[in-house]
């Protein structure tokens, strides 16, 4: 299944920008001629035709597509048009490390928060006063999209508390250096906001998630059978009613993260994020063939990678699954 | 029917005759006044609507273009100068604009339109795109599920398949590519309508994933087994029998498609890809990202649409949820 959904993606990947009819070198010399440069018409001919034969585009299609995967497969693809001589591979290491730190550490703190206020608000003996109160607000943000959430807190706390830096990775007037720790502060405080665009509106979708399983799992007989034996409160709570309700859980987790990922590139751009999500959007807007595909494959990829991990630690939170015996 | 009247009570209670329509539709509202979600969803979209008469009513379809660029009740004056006067546009041609004594109730943007107008516009823009790109995706995936889950084998298979692969893929990064070679292939220009088909092809994913799920247990019911039996042919059995059994269900996915359409389409929007003769909520989120009306303090014109969208989603998705209650009795007691 993976090598499946891998490979369908690449070659949807190459066909569909293709399909386009758009010509990347015409984009490529129109953006030059706009920078002032003035190009002869017969150099014009002579221009488009090196290029294409510099970016393989004047080959035939299907020679084309058997390049890209065997580049794909290499992690290579080749240089970017709109920027070249960049490497598509060069852009696409400078921009992951920026999606994946926000994109990771906000999806799990949301999962986290979420399932156990789920848990919490469900439980019949817990503190659900308090709950009650601050849930299900959330609720209420889960249909809002984080980017709608993201503008919002930009004007907020940006804006008019002016506590946090309106947008980009780092201030533009400080130099990136990984071992200054002003530096990771600095880093640290930009992606506050668009992580907690993310957080806050995924949070009540957690919750909403594990709260309705915790009702199930209140009706059945092991959680009647705990209470008689007199265990403790807090026992029954995470061993019995959250252990078993935390599977569906993870399940689901591995199903939404293509929507979490496609609301982070939304948030990147409005936060102007220096991921993934940037470098895309700028490859769309010049026809950057190349870029595109890159940055969709390492996305793919990246989805397939993060369910099996999840298929994989799967059996670990429920032992009646097991992949070693049929 | 008369059967499987014991196991689904409110969707197959007969579908003969003017007073048992009459009859269900009195049920449906004792039914909602126990239903707190499906009212909340309804009175949020009834607000808009609301809205929505209230700004045609208030504005003409002209306001919703280029004007002036002021706040609520400040329009241009001769203290106030229109700020499309300049050397080459005469003062005589920007004041003839503001002939019309109309008030801007809620100020006009930054490309000088009146934005009640422009709401009244792009509501029923943005509704649009929603309702065909839902009702396409909701009448393919039912179409689909029903032919994954009733007749299974290859056909289930195959479905199965590029339904799991195409989830895979972040449905934005699809979309902004058609949208782009759609776009070229018009010459630049596309209407809301054809976004809202680009959306459409794949808003049948969500719908066959779930309701497929749901044919193949309701395969397995007695009745449906009893109808296979007694010598009815698979599209008579689909259509006589599962269907107006899950007709409550679709209709709640039907809400829910039409909600991820409407997401997809103001996201593509806030990117650029809309339709820019469009006043849809999600251009107005566009224009107001581009000309950076946060940072400016412009509340009056990134207020609005925001309030708006996140009014629409937070009734879309009440009402959903309400419509899944109803579909799926068994939820009920649960919440």
């Amino acid at each position: 299944m993976f090598v499946a959904v891998v490979f369908v993606a690449t070659s949807f990947n190459f066909f569909l920008p293709r399909f386009t009819g758009q010509d990347p070198i015409a984009t490529r010399l129109e953006l030059l001629a706009a920078e002032g440069d003035t190009i002869r018409a017969e150099d014009y001919k002579a221009l488009i035709e090196t290029y294409n034969a510099k970016f393989g585009l004047d080959r035939p299609l299907v020679l084309q597509y058997l390049t890209y995967l065997s580049a794909a497969v290499r992690f290579d693809f080749g240089n970017s048009i709109t920027k070249y001589p960049v490497r598509v591979s060069e852009l696409v290491n400078q921009a992951m490390p920026w999606s994946i730190g926000l994109l990771v550490t906000s999806t799990l703190l949301a999962f986290l928060v979420g399932t156990l206020g789920g848990a919490v608000l469900a439980w019949q003996h817990g503190p659900k006063a308090a709950f009650e109160l601050i849930l299900p607000p959330f609720f209420l943000l889960a249909a809002v999209p984080y980017y709608l959430l993201g503008l919002i807190l930009i004007w907020l706390l940006a804006f008019q508390a002016k506590l946090l830096p309106l947008g980009g990775g780092y201030a533009p007037t400080t130099l990136p250096d990984w071992s200054d720790f002003g530096f990771l502060f600095e880093v640290f405080k930009h992606s506050l906001l668009p992580a907690l665009s993310i957080v806050l509106a995924s949070i009540g979708f957690w919750a909403l998630g594990m709260r309705s399983m915790m009702i199930t799992m209140q009706g059945e007989d092991y959680m009647l059978q705990a209470e008689a034996k007199g265990l403790t409160k807090i026992r029954t709570f995470f061993r019995y009613a959250v252990r078993n309700a935390v599977l569906p859980q993870t399940t689901a987790l591995a199903l939404t993260l293509p929507h979490v990922v496609s609301g982070a590139i939304l948030v990147e751009r409005i936060f102007g994020y220096p991921g993934i999500g940037r470098v895309l959007y700028e490859a769309i807007t010049g026809f950057d063939y190349f870029v595109i595909q890159g940055v969709v494959y390492i996305i793919v990829l990246a989805i397939a990678f993060a369910m099996l991990v999840i298929d994989v630690v799967y059996p670990l939170l429920d032992p009646r699954i097991s992949y070693s015996s049929a | 029917m008369a059967t499987n009247a014991t196991t689904e009570p409110l969707a197959s209670r007969g579908s003969t005759g003017a007073s048992d329509a009459l009859h269900r539709v009195g049920g449906l509202w004792r039914y909602m006044k126990r239903n707190p979600s499906i009212i909340a969803g309804s009175v949020m979209l009834g607000i808009i609507v609301l809205f929505w008469a209230f700004g045609t009513l208030m504005t003409s379809p002209k306001d919703a273009k280029d004007l002036a660029f002021a706040p609520p009740n400040k329009r241009p004056s001769l203290q106030n100068p229109h700020p499309c006067y300049s050397s080459e546009n005469p003062r005589e041609l920007c004041f003839a604009y503001d002939d019309i004594e109309r008030p801007h109730l809620l100020g006009t943007d930054r490309l000088g339109k009146d934005i009640l107008a422009s709401f009244s516009q792009g509501i029923p823009q943005t509704v649009m795109i929603g309702l065909i790109a839902g009702s396409v995706g909701t009448v393919v995936g039912t179409l689909l599920a029903f032919g994954a889950g009733y007749y299974g084998g290859v056909l289930d298979a195959t479905i199965r398949f590029i339904v799991d692969t195409l989830q895979t893929i972040p449905g934005i990064l699809i979309l902004i590519i058609i949208t782009i070679a759609w776009r070229d292939v018009g010459g630049g220009e596309m209407t809301f309508i054809q976004l809202s088909l680009i959306i459409a092809m794949l808003a049948w994913l969500g719908p066959t994933r779930v309701i497929r799920s749901q044919v193949l247990v309701m395969k397995q019911r007695s009745y449906v087994e009893m109808a296979r039996l007694s010598g009815m042919s698979g599209p008579e059995v689909i259509l006589k029998e599962m269907v107006p059994n899950l007709m409550p269900f679709i209709v709640a996915n039907f809400v829910l498609a039409v909600s991820s359409a409407i997401l997809a389409s103001i996201g593509l929007e806030a990117l650029g890809l809309g339709d820019f003769s469009s006043n849809t909520l999600g251009m107005m989120i566009y224009h107001n990202i581009w000309y950076g009306s946060l940072v400016n303090g412009w509340w009056w014109w990134w207020s609005p649409p925001i309030i708006v969208i996140v009014i629409l989603f937070i009734g879309l998705f009440m009402l959903s949820r309400g419509m899944d209650e109803w579909a799926n009795p068994r939820l009920r007691r649960r919440f």
